[in-house]
């Protein structure tokens, strides 16, 4: 099996003087497809930002593949992490095309300026890959939020990563695309044996389709397992201050998150 | 960015170094006297020691040498802080670089300034109000190592303000004659007696171009906002400190052989983005060109349009670029 793809080991961090994480420690291994949840607030961001380096610890390491993140270079980390962030910035002034290239930055030299045959072809396929590729001469500005969440998964993909972080990248669309991003995720996972964490606020959503589920509450782990161990009555209720109803799927054994109306206390 | 795109890249890049060409050629020859082209080709090539060669070597070939440098220089820099600062309205006198130098002017006329360095000293003190007022905005605009950079563009603007008003006293209490070369200086003006500025700018502006080529890739990330550009493996903090102290070197420089000429690094990054897009690889290029065309014609204008009375080139930069930008703004498919 070797080495975790990640490996976190007593994890506190946060902003300035207000610390966010307490004491996180968990491991993900090599082609896992984890989710991430928790109330808003509760941490999900800040980890993934810790994880990629973007927030340093103010105790605790980091390891991926068994190295230090705090020591590996920026441009190299980037070759093997990429990140789908949350509700990205307005539309930068890209075609689609040249938005995706951008995800082979990581992989320039210092001093190039030109992006080779090979950069065009890992940004086709990636463009392929998500169904945008007949998009391509678009501009960022045009797209729909369906269209725009693809484009930016294209271009984390475009930068071949090892591990792939997204940040709610259902938010905001609609049942036919979140199913669509999700698939394409698990597809990547299986056939591509990309390692995934992605932070999700549909509690269904993340049963349906990851393979462990990682549960913050107020900065800390509450819970660590396969779906159903995780997704339970008791649990969500104390976590997300809210009565709700878990029922099972008949056959498939994934876990259905019914608020119930009128009862948060 | 298929072929398609490198091919049109290509073609702005050669369409713009035969503007440039061009419209040297006609500034060598207008002026209080005229040359026409045939005479200006033929001096160019053979004819040391007639007086056509005088003029356009001694006088009207290093204004446009300066031209080119300044322009082009001003145009990169706007491009560059405009990048960094994703924000369309910043030019490269925003961060109160111009009022710095102005401000260092200003204290040299009245003062007095050093005897026995002559030409030397205007720009002299010039750049050091330059450095000067960069220095402060720097540090009065990073905290704790990182550059925060909402934070330094209100510095820079409050700083610009401090030293305006502080140009104005010494305006007031000043008396008539030095008043007259302090508003010289600050109007701006390519004529520049000494050879070796000339030189020293071309060589400054054409490395500044160099540089901001190196960092346009990571212009180009910082363009998605920095935590998008972080995580693409750019070293941003880095990168905002080499951009801005880049910049602000280009600008301090040409500001202080040249005095202050607007709008140059305003409205050419601004028109190049309208013409060739947003990525930065392209956007540089151009706009050094661009900037070196638009200045080289403002200040052939400037020389013909009541010669033998010569108009300050500021004036004509204003005028022209204001016009040219209203008027590619309300053309269809403008992006404001």
């Amino acid at each position: 099996m070797g080495r975790p793809m990640l490996e976190i080991k007593g994890l506190s961090c946060g902003y300035g003087k207000r610390i966010v994480l307490h004491g996180v420690s968990f491991q993900i291994k090599r082609g896992e497809f984890v989710g991430i949840i928790g109330p808003n607030g509760s941490g999900k961001t800040t980890l993934l930002r810790a994880i990629d380096g973007l927030l340093h610890p103010s105790e605790g390491t980091i390891f991926l593949e068994g190295r230090r993140i705090h020591q590996m270079a920026r441009r190299s980390l980037a070759q093997k992490v990429a990140v789908v962030t949350q509700s990205p910035e307005a539309a930068p002034p890209f075609s689609i095309e040249e938005f995706v290239l951008l995800g082979r930055i990581p992989h320039w030299g210092r001093f190039q300026l030109l992006e080779t045959e090979g950069d065009l072809t890992i940004a086709e396929q990636a463009m392929v890959l998500t169904g945008i590729a007949s998009l391509q001469e678009r501009r960022m500005g045009e797209l729909s939020g369906g269209e725009r969440q693809l484009a930016f998964l294209a271009r984390a993909l475009a930068q071949e990563p090892r591990l792939l972080l997204l940040d709610e990248p259902t938010a905001h669309l609609d049942i036919g695309h979140q199913v669509q991003i999700m698939d394409l995720l698990r597809q990547l996972n299986r056939e591509q044996s990309l390692t995934i964490a992605v932070v999700l606020h549909d509690l269904t959503l993340a049963g349906l389709y990851c393979e462990r589920l990682i549960l913050l509450h107020r900065g800390r782990l509450r819970k660590i397992g396969p779906p159903q161990r995780v997704l339970m009555k008791g649990v969500i209720e104390e976590v997300y201050q809210t009565r709700v109803r878990v029922m099972q799927t008949p056959g498939m054994g994934r876990s259905i998150i019914l608020p119930i109306a009128g009862n948060g206390s | 960015m298929g072929l398609n795109s490198k091919t049109l890249w290509l073609g702005w890049t050669l369409f713009l170094a035969i503007l440039l060409v061009i419209v040297a050629l006609f500034s060598l020859g207008v002026g209080a006297v005229h040359i026409p082209l045939q005479k200006v080709l033929l001096s160019l090539t053979t004819g040391r020691g007639t007086p056509e060669y005088a003029i356009l070597f001694a006088v009207r070939l290093p204004r446009i040498l300066l031209g080119l440098a300044v322009g082009g220089g001003l145009a990169i820099a706007g491009v560059v802080l405009q990048g960094m600062f994703r924000n369309p309205l910043v030019e490269p006198y925003t961060l109160g670089i111009s009022g710095g130098a102005a401000l260092g002017v200003a204290v040299n006329i009245v003062a007095g300034g050093p005897a026995g360095i002559g030409l030397f000293s205007l720009p002299l003190s010039g750049f050091l109000g330059a450095v000067g007022i960069i220095s402060l905005v720097y540090l009065l605009g990073t905290r704790g190592g990182t550059v925060k950079l909402s934070r330094l563009l209100l510095i820079g603007v409050m700083v610009s303000f401090i030293a305006s008003s502080l140009i104005m006293l010494i305006m007031a209490m000043t008396r008539t004659e030095d008043l007259h070369g302090i508003i010289f200086w600050i109007m701006g003006s390519l004529q520049e007696p000494n050879s070796s500025f000339i030189g020293a700018i071309l060589c400054i502006s054409l490395g500044g171009l160099i540089a901001a080529l190196i960092f346009s890739v990571d212009l180009n990330a910082l363009s998605l906002g920095e935590e998008e550009a972080f995580y693409l493996g750019v070293r941003v903090e880095r990168l905002k400190k080499v951009l801005f102290l880049l910049a602000s070197f280009i600008t301090g420089c040409c500001v202080s052989v040249t005095g202050i000429i607007g709008f140059v690094g305003l409205v050419v990054p601004h028109v190049m983005r309208l013409l060739v897009g947003g990525d930065h690889r392209i956007l540089i290029p151009t706009s050094y060109l661009a900037g070196a065309i638009f200045l080289i014609l403002c200040d052939t204008l400037a020389r013909v349009v009541m010669a033998p009375v010569e108009l300050p080139v500021g004036v004509i930069t204003g005028l022209v670029g204001g016009s040219i930008f209203i008027y590619a703004l309300s053309r269809k498919g403008a992006s404001f």
